[in-house]
């Protein structure tokens, strides 16, 4: 196959792309440039944009032998994820911007542009597995717990796993693919891990907002109303948030207070007691599902996954099946075991069938069974 | 590299000696620097004393820009001014601005036309209004990436009315075009020897003696004290050659090129009907008299095809054998719009599409008919994934 192995310049795309060439693939590895103001160096684990990264990818390309090129997708970059990033913190959801990156940038923009230029698959170094079983394609978590990614591939669907290739899906640790790399004469071997969001290269998400969208001055209220505090603006704030609230005066019964809700609408961000986190239901919009999950509308046994690092739990899951009777888009869970805490709108719940990836939405709202929607946020 | 250039470099690189030395070695390198001197000279029209040898163009930009600024502002701390094109390269513009951030420089940016020429109206008015505040000119002798020749001559003319001193990088005109630095009236001019089949990391600035500057690198007092360093021996002997061999053969070498370059531009114009032909439309070369220059580089062909992106074009270009350039490439090597087009007028999306064709002492008829035979397919597949990549329907 003609295969177009997407380079940050990290370890794990290069040992994907070196993978992918002895696995008999004719592969061009290509670098996107996500950012038109890119440092010069990366500083730590964060970031992954910057021109040294760029340098390291095309380093690695010469060693393994392919040809190399940087295709600027940064304009779409901040059209799709940045822009979504700001848009959903303003409207007091929680977004996953790795998510976003791989629906629109990787699985979008590059896997088509590969495409119309005669590629047959985008080899990437994500954890996680591809199973060919009755001659379709699933997507399973890799055998490296720690490092699976299976959480945030699940958005691309069953189409675009079509034409995907994941080279480190049967490597069960990060130090084996270390080993490959510094085998390869990778000097990325050695190159530590990146974290964090890659466009808010100093970690500093809040900063990073405040100067995008500007101080809005608002009110932190108890599930009562009462004023506790003040903030510098409600996008700042994601549910289940304990640090940072700055509320000086303690709560009576002396116990810590998180983030229940954000009221963009209101400006207002609400504070509680840890046990209103916990919620047993979950709803989701923008449902991807994928082939042989059964969309009929009728409740499964399946486990969900609410974080990128969070564990599964036991849930019954269906697709939501609109009044309307437009093809179903949204999705239901409950948990009839365990609860889960600090759910925020904009992540993304993936359900799984054991290793099996089943579908994915985005979290719309969350609550507990007998009280009202603690979230009220409109799915979009 | 020419043959003759890789030749003597290789000779010399035998060879050690350090040309201020005064035993027998460093005369006999010093010998070979003072001849080079001479035969750069006599190639470009300066006299010997006016070249100064570097470490390529872009130090030799640098030099001029940064030194000339330095030196016409001693004892004149109003000549805070320097006017260069918006189409100069960056070797020239990046200085300009650094000075801008560091040393109390105001840059003013002299627009061009739609073919990339400078506005030479637009250069009297800002000497009519501010001469005496002005520290220098620069405007490149060839655009890079559009070929555009500019009225190096007029551009002089205007300047020393006022006695403001001009100087020009010529990097891709020497070797192209006849170059006389005397004739030019330029107080400055940049060359370099890899355009011409010399090696990379050598260069030179021509500078008039009278010209005030300050040096830019300090230590052993080398090159009139203006530019320190050990000299680069068999770079500076290579480059002498190959220039003195590039200018030989110029007027024999821009009648073949240009002629496979017309032939480019045609049969690229009939395949792909709405490829545009960017920088002065005028291809002709002028009589053979000596004196003329063209409008345009001969060797250069630039062109944009609508909704394809360069990076797709070079891509699949490259795939088939086929080397061109989207026009600059920056140092992270990211292709962006560039920032000679957006000055020559050319939309940001259509400047996305950009292909430059530079032809050399190799290209060969078969190259043409390589390039016209691939293109069509290329630019069609292109479009098809340029058209996707911009999003056309893709974001929600």
């Amino acid at each position: 196959m003609r295969v177009l192995a997407a380079m940050s310049g990290g370890v794990d795309s290069a040992v994907a792309a070196a993978l992918a060439v002895e696995a008999g693939h004719e592969v061009v590895g290509v670098h996107m440039a996500l950012s038109r103001t890119r440092d010069q160096f990366r500083t730590g684990s964060r970031g992954c944009c910057s021109i040294e990264d760029a340098g390291d990818a095309r380093r690695a390309a010469d060693v393994i032998g392919i040809p190399y090129y940087v295709w600027d997708l940064s304009e779409r970059f901040e059209e799709t994820v940045v822009a979504d990033f700001l848009a959903e913190y303003e409207a007091g959801r929680t977004p996953n911007p790795c998510v976003r990156c791989n629906e629109h940038i990787k699985f979008e923009a590059l896997l088509d542009r590969a495409t119309a230029l005669g590629f047959d698959a985008v080899a990437t170094g994500h954890y996680a597995q591809v199973v060919e079983r009755d001659g379709r394609r699933e997507l399973h978590r890799s055998p490296n717990t720690e490092k699976d990614q299976s959480y945030v591939l699940a958005v691309m669907g069953p189409e675009r796993l079509e034409r995907a290739i994941f080279p480190l899906g049967g490597y069960a640790s990060k130090a084996e693919v270390r080993a490959e790399a510094e085998r390869r004469g990778l000097s990325v071997s050695a190159k530590p891990d990146s974290y964090d969001i890659c466009f808010v290269a100093d970690g500093d998400t809040r900063g990073f907002l405040r100067d995008r969208l500007g101080s809005r001055p608002g009110e932190i209220v108890d599930t009562e109303g009462a004023v506790l505090g003040a903030h510098d603006g409600a996008y700042a704030f994601t549910v289940g948030q304990r640090k940072g609230l700055r509320i000086d005066r303690p709560a009576d019964d002396g116990r810590p207070r998180y983030v229940l809700d954000v009221q963009p609408a209101q400006n207002r961000v609400v504070v509680g007691p840890a046990e209103l986190l916990t919620v047993d239901t979950i709803t989701g919009s923008d449902a991807v599902w994928f082939a042989g999950a059964d969309t009929s509308g009728t409740w499964f046994d399946a486990e969900v996954q609410v974080r990128a690092h969070g564990a599964p739990v036991a849930a019954r899951v269906r697709a939501a099946v609109p009044d309307d009777g437009v093809a179903a888009s949204g999705v239901e869970v409950h948990l009839p075991d365990e609860r889960l805490r600090g759910v925020a709108p904009g992540q993304s719940v993936v359900v799984y069938e054991g290793t099996r990836v089943v579908g994915q939405a985005t979290v719309s709202g969350a609550s507990r069974s007998g009280s009202a929607s603690r979230t009220a946020v409109a799915a979009r | 590299m020419s043959s003759t250039a890789l030749e003597a470099m290789t000779t010399e690189l035998a060879r050690t000696g350090n040309p201020p030395s005064l035993h027998t070695a460093g005369r006999a390198a010093r010998r070979t620097v003072e001849e080079s001197r001479e035969a750069l000279a006599g190639a470009v029209g300066a006299r010997p004393s006016e070249v100064l040898f570097t470490g390529g163009g872009t130090e030799a930009d640098n030099l001029a820009v940064k030194g000339v600024f330095w030196g016409r502002r001693t004892g004149h701390p109003e000549r805070r001014r320097i006017l260069v094109s918006a189409v100069e390269h960056h070797a020239v513009l990046d200085p300009a601005f650094w000075m801008a951030e560091h040393s109390g420089a105001e840059i003013v940016l002299l627009p061009v036309d739609g073919g990339g020429r400078v506005d030479l109206a637009a250069l009297r008015e800002e000497l009519a209004a501010h001469a005496p505040q002005t520290a220098l000119v620069s405007v490149m002798w060839a655009n890079n990436e559009v070929g555009t020749v500019q009225p190096v001559r007029e551009i002089v003319q205007l300047a020393h009315q006022h006695g403001v001193p001009v100087h020009s990088d010529a990097v891709q005109a020497l070797g192209q075009l006849p170059v006389d630095f005397a004739a030019s009236g330029l107080d400055a001019m940049t060359i370099t020897a890899h355009k011409l089949g010399g090696p990379v990391g050598t260069g030179a600035l021509v500078a008039r003696k009278d010209l005030p500057m300050t040096p830019v690198l300090h230590g052993g007092g080398q090159e009139r004290g203006v530019r320190s360093g050990t000299l680069d021996v068999a770079g500076i002997r290579a480059f002498a050659v190959a220039a003195t061999e590039a200018v030989g053969s110029l007027p024999e070498r821009a009648v073949r090129l240009a002629a496979l370059r017309d032939r480019l531009v045609g049969g690229v114009l009939e395949r792909v009907p709405d490829a545009v032909l960017r920088g002065p439309a005028d291809l002709a070369l002028p009589p053979d008299d000596g004196a003329g220059s063209p409008a345009r580089l001969p060797a250069n062909a630039h062109l944009t095809f609508p909704g394809c992106e360069g990076d797709s074009l070079l891509y699949l270009l490259d795939s088939a054998g086929v080397e061109v350039s989207t026009g600059s490439a920056c140092q992270a090597g990211v292709p962006r719009p560039s920032h000679v087009l957006l000055a020559m007028g050319v939309p940001e999306v259509e400047a996305r599409g950009a292909l430059r064709f530079s032809l050399g002492a190799t290209s060969t008829d078969a190259d043409v008919d390589l390039v016209l035979e691939v293109l069509p397919g290329v630019v069609d597949r292109a479009r098809a994934a340029g058209l996707v990549s911009l999003g056309v329907g893709g974001a929600r």
